[in-house]
């Protein structure tokens, strides 16, 4: 295999697993709390924006520009999107299920529209360049670079993974679960829904804020158009895909949708002509429409689906085999 | 045995008030328990037990009236709140967490547990795994007290009727609660469980737990209560020992359903 396209897997990968961190931060929300979170593009970019706004050098007629290290770039952007999060979560959790949705949908099309008009902070429609890139030194060398990143991306989706793995498996985890399954019983034993529900689409706002600073970082330059409804579909459809409430699903969903989705875009400019791409580009929309109806049908539950988590400590004593 | 009323009571209720759309399903009662009182609740179907239990417990808000626990007002405060004060309750169809086990149903009612907190979860671990391995030794104690150890592993779905309020008993029993409000733990059990079901609230009191027990069953409310109180239509009808109760021409008018 030639250098060029190990670096092409490469830069893919990597995006799919930035995508795939995305989805993680859903997998909390939906999968293991039920929150039905429509506005997931306000989170990545209000993460990719606070990032890029921390770690870029000055630039003359844009506020911040504080030229800070990268790796606070993506604290400040997880803890920007988890306190969005917080504040959504407290206003709108406390109300029927229903206005959490219209208020995410909302607050998406607020961010995206502040990104687009606050030029002074945002950078408006041509967003913000130059942001610093992990091992930009590499930059030389395709192939280097590429695998650098990739080995970053997956090791923040490896540690990502584990802590949630150990947070279902928690008894944190496990009040999450009674409270899905019956939230007044839980109530009547102490537990307190809206509490840990706002904590759970807190999480999950962090790691979707993360994820918006990672691919900023990744890619270099953000602008608002990144950050359209658009990647809410993506996601939920990698979720649906790889199997909600399974957050090894999740991973999976996230690299096979974007296959999809970058496969489809090179078909689709191989096969156009020029005139008529940005048409075709919808196209890439209906196939992954396609796909999701496929799996919804085939497997409705995902293709990883939701198996029964046991808390850690609760692996219950052997019983005898032989009884009643 | 009803201790003397020299002590303010434990749980002390009154006037509590609640109406659904102009029904009157609770309409200005009140109850006293004393410390370690065991107290029977019956009444006829639609009453009102059911809906007073959802008041005192905080499942519902009351139109009008108190609550008061231990001199502690819980009127305003919200059934988790309440749980935490010491004021468990039983659901009359019971609420398994049917995909959980039912181990992990009781580990999951225990309370101040350090792992419910979330970051807790990424620092704490030898504290947390020692609670962990102290609520499994009690939740275990607690299951083979009510004979459902041999049911530990299986998801709690695949319970019987019988079983299913023993497990709602054995999670509220895991809170250490000081009062307990059970509604009508023995209504369709088979009668093999209902003398288990029967000597175990009996045991349970006799170590101390103050219980409000609504149930239909007036033999079991013979065995187990020195008080019973009567609700009709929201009200209280009358109150006063098992045997007395069962004699009272109001009372069984009540049933009858031609109550005043
Ligand atoms: N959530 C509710 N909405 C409307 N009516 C209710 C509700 N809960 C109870 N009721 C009514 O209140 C009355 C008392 O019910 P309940 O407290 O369940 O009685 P009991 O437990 O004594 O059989 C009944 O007429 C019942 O239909
Ligand atoms: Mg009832």
């Amino acid at each position: 295999m030639s250098p060029e396209f190990l670096a092409y897997g490469a830069f893919f990968l990597t995006m799919a697993l930035t995508y795939a961190i995305i989805c993680l931060g859903l997998n909390v929300q939906w999968g293991q709390t039920g929150l039905f979170n429509v506005g997931i593009a306000a989170f990545v970019a209000i993460g990719a924006y606070a990032s890029a706004i921390l770690t870029t050098p000055d630039a003359a007629g844009r506020i911040g520009g504080f030229g800070l290290p990268i790796a606070v770039g993506w604290v400040g952007g997880a803890a920007l999107s988890a306190l969005l999060a917080f504040l959504v979560g407290w206003l709108t959790i406390r109300l029927r299920a229903d206005y959490l949705a219209i208020t995410t949908f909302g607050v998406s099309v607020s961010v995206q529209l502040v990104a687009l008009n606050l030029v002074g902070l945002t950078g408006g429609p041509f967003g913000i360049t130059f942001i610093p890139r992990p091992f930009g030194d590499l930059a030389g060398n395709a192939l280097a670079f590429g695998l650098a990143n990739l080995a970053l991306v997956a090791a923040v989706v490896l540690v990502t993974y584990l802590i949630l793995e150990r947070l279902v498996r928690s008894p944190w985890g496990r009040v999450l679960r009674a409270i899905r399954e019956d939230e007044i019983a839980a109530q009547a034993l102490g537990k307190s829904p809206k509490w840990l529900r706002i904590q759970a689409f807190t999480l999950g706002g962090a790691i979707m804020g993360l994820a918006g600073a990672i691919q900023a970082h990744f890619i270099g330059f953000i602008a608002p158009e990144n950050y359209l409804p658009m990647i809410t579909f993506q996601v939920w459809a990698m979720l649906i895909v790889g199997g909600s409430g399974n957050n090894r699903g999740a991973i999976l969903g996230a690299i096979l949708v974007w296959a999809l989705w970058a496969l489809s875009g090179q078909l689709i400019e191989a096969t156009f002509p020029a005139g008529s791409q940005a048409r075709a580009a919808s196209l890439r929309l209906v196939l992954i429409g396609v796909a999701l109806c496929a799996i919804l049908l085939v497997r409705p539950q995902g293709i990883l689906r939701e198996v029964r988590t046991l808390s850690r400590h609760a692996l219950g004593r052997k019983q005898p085999e032989v009884s009643s | 045995m009803t201790k003397p009323a020299t002590h303010a009571p434990l749980l002390d209720v009154r006037n509590l008030a609640k109406s659904f759309a102009g029904l009157n399903a609770v309409d200005g009662m009140s109850i006293a328990l004393a410390r370690g009182e065991l107290t029977g609740l019956i009444g006829p179907n639609g009453a009102g037990k059911t809906t007073l239990f959802n008041l005192i417990a905080g499942s519902l808000k009351p139109d009008a009236g108190s609550i008061r626990l231990g001199g502690t007002d819980l009127t305003a405060i919200g059934p988790e709140r309440r749980l935490r004060a010491g004021l468990g309750r039983t659901f009359q169809i019971p609420r398994p967490f049917g995909e959980m086990t039912v181990l992990e149903n009781v580990l999951t009612a225990v309370q101040n547990q350090t792992g419910e907190r979330m970051f807790a979860n990424l620092y704490a671990f030898s504290r947390i795994a020692a609670e962990e391995r102290r609520s499994v030794e009690k939740a275990r104690a607690i299951l083979d007290f009510l004979s459902l150890s041999r049911l530990e592993n299986e998801p709690a779905r695949v319970l019987s009727g019988g079983q299913r309020k023993l497990l709602e008993l054995a999670r509220v029993m895991i809170t250490d609660p000081q009062v307990i409000l059970l509604d009508e733990p023995a209504a369709g059990v088979n009668p093999a469980l209902l003398d288990l079901i029967i000597d175990r609230i009996a045991e349970i009191n006799r170590r101390g737990m103050t219980i409000l027990l609504i149930e239909h069953n007036m033999e079991m409310i013979q065995r187990l209560c020195a008080r019973v109180v009567v609700m009709a239509q929201g009200k209280l009808l009358a109150e006063g020992a098992p045997a007395d109760i069962a004699r009272d021409a109001g009372v069984v008018g009540a049933y009858l359903g031609d109550a005043a």
